[in-house]
């Protein structure tokens, strides 16, 4: 490992290499995100059923509004939980 | 008014017998037609699970009705929805072009639109 020998390091530093994040909806070209369709959904929300933000899905700001109504929408007819320990 | 397409799902109690439900959709379509919509999808998922309980229920007949119709139509419909008990929850969507795309593509079979990542690949194989 190339570190610097006068850094001590308790265990190696992990360095991630930056993957580029790209928005998967203008890479496979949806142009409607389905509220009704909850398995979809879910990829975009974490355990507790809250929306993820876009520096770690990565889309773009368009269609994480589309995503965020979507599952808003999803929510109130009950297809998706406003809090819960869903998918653990 | 130009007619716009309007989506609404509508959550039905559990507590009703089968043709109770199928009567309570019947009204509702039947009004749809009386107010001169044209009724494009009716669809019913049927007894589903609800993610959180509403008035109590854990379960509820899930229906979903796609129609055409002009703007006026949506309030005195929903406030049929509010007066009428059997309806838990109700949504009204409008459809923009790319939401009424997408729906065509679903009625015809493009079920493979769901597994958004995986039609990128096979969308080609499958007759559009």
């Amino acid at each position: 490992m190339a570190t610097d020998p006068q850094i001590r390091y308790l265990n190696p530093p992990t360095v991630d290499v930056m993957r580029k994040k790209y928005c998967r909806f203008k890479k496979s070209g949806i142009k409607y995100i389905d509220y009704k369709d909850e398995k979809f959904l879910m990829k975009f929300v974490n355990e507790q059923g809250k929306l993820l933000p876009r520096r770690l899905t990565g889309t773009s700001l368009k269609y994480q509004r589309k995503v965020a109504q979507a599952v808003k929408r999803a929510r109130h007819i009950a297809l998706l939980p406003y809090v819960g320990d869903l998918l653990k | 008014m130009a007619l716009k397409q309007y989506e609404t799902v509508f959550i039905l109690t559990p507590v009703l017998s089968e043709e109770q439900a199928k009567e309570a959709v019947t009204k509702y379509t039947d009004f749809l037609k009386s107010h001169g919509a044209e009724i494009v999808h009716l669809d019913s998922w049927g007894l589903r699970k609800l993610a959180y309980p509403i008035a109590k229920k854990t379960t509820g007949f899930y229906n979903l009705v796609e129609y055409k119709a002009t703007g006026e139509i949506v309030k005195p419909l929903e406030i049929e929805f509010k007066r009428d008990e059997r309806i838990l929850r109700f949504l009204t969507v409008s459809l923009d072009k790319h939401a009424i795309d997408y729906n065509d593509r679903k009625h015809k079979g493009l079920i493979g639109r769901k597994a958004q990542a995986a039609v990128a690949a096979e969308a080609p194989q499958t007759p559009a």
